[in-house]
């Protein structure tokens, strides 16, 4: 029982981080590093 | 083949395409820029791969660690404990497309060897690769993807289906490329002989999964009233675990071989399994 507790604390843990990361802005930082091509990643660098 | 057996290359075939669903781009040799794109996937996928339809969380993890103003990833440390609690390294067994191909790999017919001296030293190499080149490096030198650029062999396939659609692209290539598909050459040989290396010895994703397969909702139990302690699993373990003993160890990416291998079922996966411990005196 207590591992479920440990397990759904996470899971609300990783939730609320999610949240405060959207209200920051960060899936626009995140798009705007996914929407153009990496040089390092593909190895132009 | 058991039926079951063929339940986790389907799903990871449909998450393989579903995560690189942009097909016209490994023609036109344009990544995908909609809005989908600041979703991290779960499993190692590059966002400059052609097909990319969401962000790499190794990648991201990385661009926030090395922004010049550093400011805290929330969204994708947020995003990887989610997935990390909810799968652990069922994500690695079921939704990454480079384990996926690397159990492609594995299936052609070659020499065979899972277990050798080195492997159990080799296996912490990844949590360096994390540590280091993940958090570490990218922290301390700005500006720089230190495991994209000097190992990602996940990026070299990007670069190499992008080189393929826009010659532009294959003309930049230099030195840093020619390590790279260096690693990424030995990667996929070394794919044929010995079960998913990348994922053993080199992965910071399944690292960081490996930590939550203890507490994850998707596991593995087993039944210690059936259990006779034939080591069947253990023997159809390409991870070298004991399952009887380790259900549940950092290693363990849930591809199922050791349940179907059982002969007396004695070990369960699936979400919540545990809660039936209580009843059957399952340990896990």
């Amino acid at each position: 029982m207590r591992r479920y507790v440990l397990t759904f604390a996470f899971i609300l843990a990783g939730t609320a981080l999610i949240v405060t990361g959207v209200i920051l802005g960060d899936p626009a930082s995140v798009l705007s590093k996914a929407i153009r091509i990496c040089m390092e990643c593909v190895g132009i660098g | 083949m058991d039926k079951k057996a063929f339940v986790r290359p389907v799903v990871q075939a449909i998450a393989t395409l579903l995560q690189n669903a942009n097909f016209q781009g490994f023609f036109t040799g344009k990544i995908y820029q909609g809005p989908v794109k600041n979703v991290c996937v779960p499993g190692l996928n590059c966002y400059s791969c052609p097909g990319a339809m969401g962000a790499c969380p190794i990648g991201s993890l990385q661009s926030f660690l090395g922004a010049r103003s550093f400011r805290f990833p929330y969204y994708v440390v947020g995003l990887l404990i989610f997935f990390g609690a909810l799968l652990g390294r069922a994500v690695c067994g079921f939704l990454c497309p480079f384990g996926f191909l690397q159990d492609l790999l594995y299936r052609i017919p070659f020499i065979k060897r899972n277990s050798f001296k080195l492997d159990r030293y080799l296996r912490y190499f990844k949590y360096i690769v994390l540590g280091l080149f993940v958090i570490l490096l990218p922290l301390c030198f700005k500006q720089t993807p230190f495991f994209c650029k000097y190992i990602c062999p996940s990026g070299t396939t990007a670069g190499l289906l992008l080189a393929a659609a826009d010659s532009r692209i294959a003309e930049q290539f230099g030195g840093l490329f020619s390590w790279k598909l260096v690693v990424l050459g030995i990667v996929l040989s070394a794919s044929l002989i010995v079960w998913r290396p990348f994922c053993k010895y080199l992965c910071p994703l399944g690292a960081l999964y490996g930590f939550f397969n203890r507490i994850s909702l998707y596991r593995m139990a087993v039944d210690s009233s059936r259990c006779v302690g034939c080591d069947a699993c253990a023997r159809a373990c390409k991870m070298n675990i004991n399952p009887s003993v380790e259900p549940n160890s950092h290693e363990c990416v849930r591809c199922g071989d050791c349940v179907r291998a059982c002969p007396h079922q004695a070990l369960k996966m699936g979400i919540c399994t545990g809660h039936k411990s209580e009843k059957l005196d399952i340990t896990d």
